[in-house]
């Protein structure tokens, strides 16, 4: 049985659904609300590596590396907030963070 | 066919980790199985023949990202049991929505993309076979991307910036010297030069005088 692209699109497809699974019961944990991002992002570059490998095109790659670079910021810049919200708070419960009152 | 088992060896652990990802009880638990998955995905992708991304996913990821992850986890004294609370309550609705996600992709991925109509391109495993990876990826980043590679270095170093500039601090109780006023001072401000003269007359020894001057006031 040879791999296909259907095998690396179906495994990029559960780890996405087990990212949202992460997201629905971390409700409470803030950076485990971010690794389920990271998940996520892992997920789709999958994807976008196998579409490059099995259509033989070298631009899903290149896609690849700038989500890697974006992912990299954002991660950055979610750790710093995340050290913020505990300075101020004493705590990086999700549900806590109501002063908006949205 | 080997890859068709290492495909599977790898799928099996990246799922485990990324499942035990989302339940561990321990954060710092949770960052070491992100970064067993993440290796294991930089394993897939070197089957997919994409070897210059899966070590930038090792060097980058496992590197620093989840180092970073780290030090933040440990850094923070987290209150594992109220975070906790309430983990189990969502789990059917959770388990129900990644359920339907997962087997509806799979539905449809493998019923799509399964037929004899995509294969490897016989051009690129050429050129794989020729050149490397990192040459071709190489080659399109720095012509025609050239663009988008320096607007990634400006996320970056933006990105650089606003972390540093969220999480920077004062302190207060330290007495360390500004330099900048240091270097800015002027003799006007430290040092009064006053006249004064050489000889001074002697005060009169009068101390009646105060008294009898309140008395008349």
């Amino acid at each position: 049985m040879t791999l296909t692209l259907g095998h690396y699109l179906s495994l990029g497809a559960i780890l996405f659904a087990l990212a949202v699974i992460g997201i629905f019961l971390n409700r409470k944990n803030l950076i485990v609300l971010l690794m389920c991002i990271e998940l996520m992002l892992l997920a789709v570059n999958m994807n976008f590596v196998a579409f490059s490998h099995y259509l033989g095109d070298m631009h899903g790659q290149i896609f690849v590396f700038f989500i890697l670079t974006v992912a990299a910021a954002e991660s950055a810049i979610g750790l710093a907030l995340l050290v913020l919200l505990f300075r101020n708070k004493s705590s990086i419960d999700v549900e806590q963070l109501d002063e908006l009152k949205g | 066919m080997a890859q068709t088992g290492f495909f599977y060896l790898f799928s099996a652990v990246l799922l485990f980790a990324a499942f035990r990802v989302v339940t561990a009880r321990n954060p710092v638990h949770a960052v070491l199985y992100l970064m067993l998955a993440f290796s294991q995905a930089a394993a897939v992708w070197l089957l997919l023949k994409a070897e210059f991304l899966a070590i930038v996913l090792v060097l980058v990821y496992l590197g620093a990202v989840m180092v970073l992850f780290l030090f933040v986890v440990m850094m923070l004294d987290l209150n594992v049991d109220s975070l906790r609370q309430g983990f189990w309550r969502h789990f059917p609705l959770a388990a129900l929505v990644g359920t339907v996600i997962a087997l509806e992709m799979a539905w449809v991925l493998m019923g799509g993309f399964r037929g004899q109509g995509i294969v490897p391109d016989p051009a690129l495993q050429a050129a794989a076979a020729g050149g490397s990876n990192s040459k071709a990826l190489g080659l399109l980043l720095y012509s025609e991307y050239v663009y988008p590679v320096q607007v990634a270095a400006v996320i970056l170093v933006v990105a650089m910036i606003a972390a540093i500039a969220l999480t920077l601090r004062r302190r207060k109780d330290s007495k360390f010297i500004d330099v900048k006023d240091q270097v800015r001072v002027r003799a006007e401000d430290r040092l009064a030069v006053v006249k004064v003269d050489v000889t001074r007359a002697a005060p009169p020894p009068a101390p009646e005088q105060p008294a009898e001057a309140e008395k008349q006031a």
